[in-house]
């Protein structure tokens, strides 16, 4: 691989952009791997990444049935934070956002991580005194949050309408928080992985899961048998799916999360808002979109649509805190499949199966989790034994009653 | 903008239902020698499928009725509705 770089880019626009090597190997996949992982999302290519260069297991394979970061990598809001409750959730999420703050430098790609700050607003009485509190979780887990007042609020964002249909108390905001490019987070994990020596395998749909003796032994695949010592499966909303090929179930339901951008306008929205009450969560990419998001639909879903109704709330949210947005013109509409685990919290590490791993539960938040999702997940296989910050996160919680219900602190109701 | 058709009042927008998950769960026969993991089943695991499903779902802007829809959950087409067995006094789920 030939790392990216400002010399790299001159010689390159010298001679035509004719020259830039292939970002990575499509690789034809081998009878065996030590580690097999389905989905090549950005908690599978993180896995593999971390697996290949921090844990020395390179013989890895990442299956994708159709294309990288297709799925809920391409589909999120991009919004990275570790403003959680619980102090088991907001070590996660810290060590997630820290590796994010230097993820551009570690896969030698822009990652436009821009920590713009990410404003959460409470549109009650009630609701502000549990912010209070929530705010307060959130410093004594040594992460930091600030109680923002209506004046502070309008001074960081000057359209907003404190008068709306539930008028604004206050908020907090974690300036840390930002947003960074989805598609570059995929490809920059794909790229170092492939150059680590991983193997990205595309359009291989794994067709059913061979199992003997409580071990996985092989993936049937439209490419084919393919066998290994480990597997992990990072698919998401579809975990549940794979899941039941090889005989378990999961207490993961499916839905469907929609998300929105308008057409492209200059800068104009320079932080993240998200309110739980009305619900709707709104930033500016930086391709000049307003990207706006909210609630889920409320039924199983593998439709990758989402219904009008709720796109009907997110507008009706959006309208009323930032009247000004009443202008623009809807340009793309999208929904996620998500793997809302009962608490709300990931699931991630090994399940009955001795030698099968699964990274799922992110629900309507894996994104920001990708960097210490597939950290902990690479550490999780390689030394077969959970890594000390998803402990907490282990399928076995839900027999022994030990649950993270992080339902409120995700930022948005479910 | 889902219709669905409640057996009791007819097809009506999505807005006037809420969805109650799966209809296919059912309580340990015998909750006191039940063991922790067959509680666990009970309440948090699920068969979340891909495809025609069978659900509960309640009619809270209508005649506030439970029923239960088959629907596929790829489709999001609504194949039968039909009232709770409980309900025609014809026994149990």
């Amino acid at each position: 691989m030939k790392g990216y770089s400002g010399f790299s880019l001159l010689r390159n626009a010298l001679s035509g952009h004719k020259h830039w090597p292939r970002a990575w190997r499509d690789a034809v996949p081998k009878k065996h791997y030590d580690v097999v992982i389905v989905g090549a999302g950005g908690h599978g290519l993180a896995t593999a990444y971390y697996l290949a260069k921090y844990q020395g297991i390179k013989n890895v394979a990442v299956l994708e049935k159709g294309y990288l970061g297709g799925g809920n990598s391409g589909r999120n809001t991009q919004v990275c934070r570790s403003n959680y409750f619980y102090p088991d959730s907001g070590a996660f999420y810290e060590h997630s956002l820290k590796l994010y703050e230097n993820l551009s430098n570690e896969v030698n790609m822009n990652m436009m991580f821009s920590q713009r700050g990410v404003i959460s607003i409470c549109n009650s009485r009630h609701e502000m005194e549990q912010f209070r509190r929530w705010a307060n979780a959130i410093q004594m887990n040594g992460i930091d949050s600030e109680i923002l007042s209506p004046a502070e609020i309008k001074q960081l964002i000057p359209e907003i309408n404190l008068d709306c249909a539930f008028p604004i108390w206050g908020g907090f905001i974690q300036k840390r928080a930002g947003i960074a490019r989805h598609d570059a987070v995929v490809w920059g994990y794909a790229r170092a992985a492939s150059d680590a020596g991983v193997d990205i395998i595309q359009q291989c749909e794994v067709t059913g899961i061979n199992t003997s003796d409580s071990r996985v032994s092989s993936l049937e695949t439209s490419m084919g048998q393919i066998s290994a010592d480990r597997f992990a499966l990072c698919a998401a909303g579809h975990s549940g799916h794979l899941a039941a090929m090889a005989g378990l179930r999961l207490p993961i339901t499916s839905v469907a999360l929609q998300a929105m951008v308008t057409e492209p306008v200059k800068p104009i929205f320079n932080v993240g808002l998200m309110s739980p009450r009305i619900h709707v969560y709104v930033s500016q990419s930086d391709r000049g979109e307003i990207v706006i998001g909210g609630g889920a639909d409320i039924f199983n879903s593998y439709a990758q649509r989402g219904t009008l109704p709720i796109q009907h709330e997110n507008m009706q949210a959006l309208l009323e805190l930032l009247p000004i947005f009443g202008r623009l013109r809807m340009m793309r509409q999208w929904a996620g499949i998500c793997d809302m685990a009962p608490d709300v919290s990931p699931i991630v590490g090994q399940t009955p199966l001795e030698n099968l791993y699964v990274s799922t539960g992110w629900g309507t938040g894996g994104y920001k989790a990708i960097p210490a999702g597939g950290d902990t997940l690479a550490y999780t296989i390689a030394n077969k034994q959970a890594h000390p910050l998803i402990k907490p996160f282990q399928l076995a919680r839900f027999s022994t009653g030990r649950l993270v219900d992080e339902g409120a602190a995700s930022g948005v109701a479910h | 903008m889902l219709r669905i058709n409640c057996p009791w009042c007819g097809t009506r927008d999505q807005n006037e239902f809420r969805n109650g998950g799966e209809a296919t769960v059912l309580r340990p026969a015998d909750p006191q020698s039940a063991s922790d993991d067959e509680w666990a089943d009970y309440l948090f695991y699920r068969n979340n499928v891909k495809g025609v499903h069978q659900e509960r779902w309640l009619h809270s802007f209508g005649c506030r009725q439970w029923f239960i829809a088959t629907r596929d959950t790829v489709t999001h087409e609504f194949v039968d509705t039909h009232p709770l067995p409980v309900a025609t006094g014809l026994g149990k789920v």
